[in-house]
């Protein structure tokens, strides 16, 4: 299967052109770029480690660049996805988040059923990767 | 000789007096009597009453209305903007005395501004203060029955249109307002930086709980957000309600561990009775829902109070605008679609039907961006070409997430971007369903020209006119995208748009 949590999992994977021009787009409007990747994709999962802070003081995309290929060779094999954080009044969010890293099998995730009274289902999705620990999932 | 030019002379002298005296005549029907003249029992023109005052200059706390009056034959335009202004705050037909025991000259609505209609005899745009006092706080009913609860049939007017409303900061705050907002929606999805994709399941009557549940299922794997119940699915014969929303959820939970992604079902909890409507929402939150929807059939009051179950429960609300063509979409009568989308948003809604600029239903594209603003937008600066009359400040209320939705179709992505922008809720019923390759495929065209659109617009492209040549380059790699181009790729509804903002461009408004 292929996670398609982030705002482009449903084109073909970006290249590093593609990647930069995305994050002009986000330095262009102001928005703070940052890093983070993980080994626990589960869709509820919303603290991914950081991969430093977010960079509020490069401004352009190369030097940018130069932390997504860091991190992309410490973290071969984890999910990395690059967010552009707004932080104007009523926004304070998330403006794009996109993954540009991820393991090359993805073995997706369980859906586990604990059935209850009048037909109810509790649902529980879990990871298949994540039967393992961290740091030995992909 | 001489007495036919004297008699000439006083001919014309009379008829000055009679032209003067006529003037004199119809500029005291417009002047507020005072003191004991204007509490003599009998009948005074409202503006008489004091309904009409051209010299009131607004306070910052008052609440604003600006109305399209139609005045009957030899209705004066201020007379009639008074006996608007007096019929929606303190005034009765006829003169009673004891409005002297009350603070009455505050009470009193004054209708301080009339100016026609440009391009429209015989209509005219009145605007109306209203002190704050005249209202409950965080009521929309006791607002909407005050402006809107008995004028509409007032005689003297042939129709009558509430265009717009300005509340102050000190009425808005009185709200709760939309219990999850945008920006939280989102993050509680982590989908950002583009708008969400949702679907209505089709046919809206008819499927059994096991069959809608399928098409959830589907359109949710293949890459929406979103799917919803129509707005009359509700617990029919064919399927009753407990059944959808156990079927549902089956088919929700089993597409989010096929994707990794957070999914969701707009459950709609309309019913008959409070009661019934509370059971189901507790029933939709006990199976994980994130979200429910109701009805605008409701009610104001049922909204208001749905709205403060979802916010003790953090669930997402949706809106179906069910209804409300009968009374927004015609101009000289009703009320405006933009006063409904600031009254929702202070009742407090997270999605409401906004209109699609290029779909099936009614929209002019100025007036559709002009209800998006007001439902998104921190503040709102006076903008007549999108129909915004009054300038207004949300004070931090959260915005609400606009949906588009009827006969869009993933042809059109490239238009709707840049009409409607981000923070929408793009639904493709029968643009998801009819696809020639299944459901899932129809989905997956949507997402895929979706994400390539935006892809393409944060590049610097220039979709507006690279728009089918975006899609075209995406459908390459996409067979399902591919399919949807050639079925519908064509398909346009242009009609003309029966509610358009009229307005000078070069007027300048108070």
């Amino acid at each position: 299967m292929r996670v398609t949590q982030g705002t482009f999992s449903f084109l073909p994977d970006l290249t590093d052109e593609q990647i930069a021009r995305q994050i002009e787009y986000c330095l262009g409007n102001g928005w703070a770029v940052s890093l983070e990747y993980t080994d626990d994709p589960h869709p509820r999962n919303t603290y991914w480690e950081m991969f430093g802070h977010p960079m509020f003081d490069i401004r352009d995309a190369a030097g940018v660049m130069t932390e997504v290929n860091a991190c992309r060779k410490t973290f071969p094999n984890h999910y990395i996805k690059v967010n552009a954080f707004d932080s104007s009044r009523g926004r304070e969010s998330l403006r794009l988040s996109f993954i540009i890293g991820r393991p090359a099998a993805e073995p997706g995730f369980a859906l586990v059923r604990a059935e209850g009274a009048g037909r109810s289902v509790r649902y529980t999705t879990r990871s298949y990767a994540t039967e393992r620990p961290e740091g030995e999932r992909y | 000789m001489k007495t036919s030019a004297m008699n000439e002379r006083a001919r014309t002298d009379q008829a000055r007096r009679d032209a003067r005296d006529g003037v004199v005549a119809a500029d005291e029907q417009k002047r507020a009597k005072t003191g004991a003249a204007r509490y003599r029992p009998g009948v005074l023109k409202y503006a008489q009453m004091g309904y009409w005052n051209p010299d009131y200059s607004p306070a910052a706390t008052d609440v604003l209305a600006l109305f399209r009056i139609t005045p009957q034959e030899g209705v004066e335009p201020e007379e009639a903007a008074a006996a608007v202004a007096g019929e929606s705050s303190t005034a009765t037909w006829t003169v009673v005395w004891t409005d002297r025991l009350t603070a009455c000259d505050r009470y009193r609505a004054k209708a301080y501004r009339v100016d026609p209609v440009p391009g429209s005899p015989g209509q005219y745009f009145a605007y109306i203060a209203y002190d704050l006092d005249l209202f409950e706080p965080g009521s929309i009913a006791n607002l909407s029955a005050s402006v809107i609860g008995n004028v509409f049939g007032f005689k003297p007017l042939k129709a009558l249109r509430l265009e717009d409303m300005r509340f102050p900061t000190a009425y808005v705050k009185t709200f709760a307002g939309p219990p999850t907002g945008i920006v939280v929606e989102r993050e509680r999805l982590d989908k950002f930086g583009r708008p969400l994709l949702g679907a209505t399941v089709k046919p809206k009557l008819g499927l059994s709980g096991k069959n809608y549940g399928r098409v959830v299922y589907e359109a949710l794997k293949g890459g929406l957000d979103f799917t919803k119940d129509d707005e009359n699915i509700n617990s029919q014969p064919f399927m009753h309600w407990r059944d959808r929303f156990l079927y549902c959820m089956e088919a929700i939970n089993r597409a989010q561990a096929a994707t990794g992604e957070v999914k969701g079902h707009y459950l709609n909890v309309t019913a008959g009775t409070m009661e019934d409507m509370y059971e189901r929402a507790e029933f939709a939150k006990e199976l994980g829902s994130i979200v429910v929807m109701i009805d605008l059939v409701i009610g104001y009051t049922a909204i208001q109070s749905m709205s403060r179950w979802a916010r003790r429960n953090d669930m997402i609300l949706h809106l179906h605008r069910a209804g409300h063509s009968t009374y927004t979409r015609q101009k000289s009568h009703g009320v405006s679609f933009r006063v409904i989308s600031k009254w929702m948003r202070l009742a407090g809604v997270d999605h409401i039907h906004a209109g699609t600029v290029v779909g099936k239903l009614e929209g002019d594209p100025h007036s559709v961006q002009g209800f998006y603003n007001v439902l998104r937008e921190g503040h709102n600066p006076q903008d007549l070409q999108r129909g915004i009359f009054f300038e207004q400040d949300w004070a931090g209320l959260n915005g609400v997430m606009p949906v588009a939705s009827g006969g869009i179709h993933a042809g059109q992505m490239h238009q709707l971007l840049h009409y409607l922008g981000e923070d929408v809720v793009l639904q493709f019923g029968g643009g998801t369903i009819g696809h020639p390759m299944g459901i899932a495929a129809g989905a997956t065209a949507n997402r895929v020209a979706l994400e390539a659109m935006v892809l393409a617009r944060n590049e610097g492209r220039d979709i507006w006119n690279e728009g089918p040549e975006i899609l075209a380059a995406a459908a390459k790699d996409c067979a399902p995208l591919k399919a949807a181009l050639d079925v519908w790729g064509e398909v346009t509804f242009n009609y003309a748009s029966t509610d358009t903002p009229d307005y000078v461009p070069t007027a300048a408004v108070a």
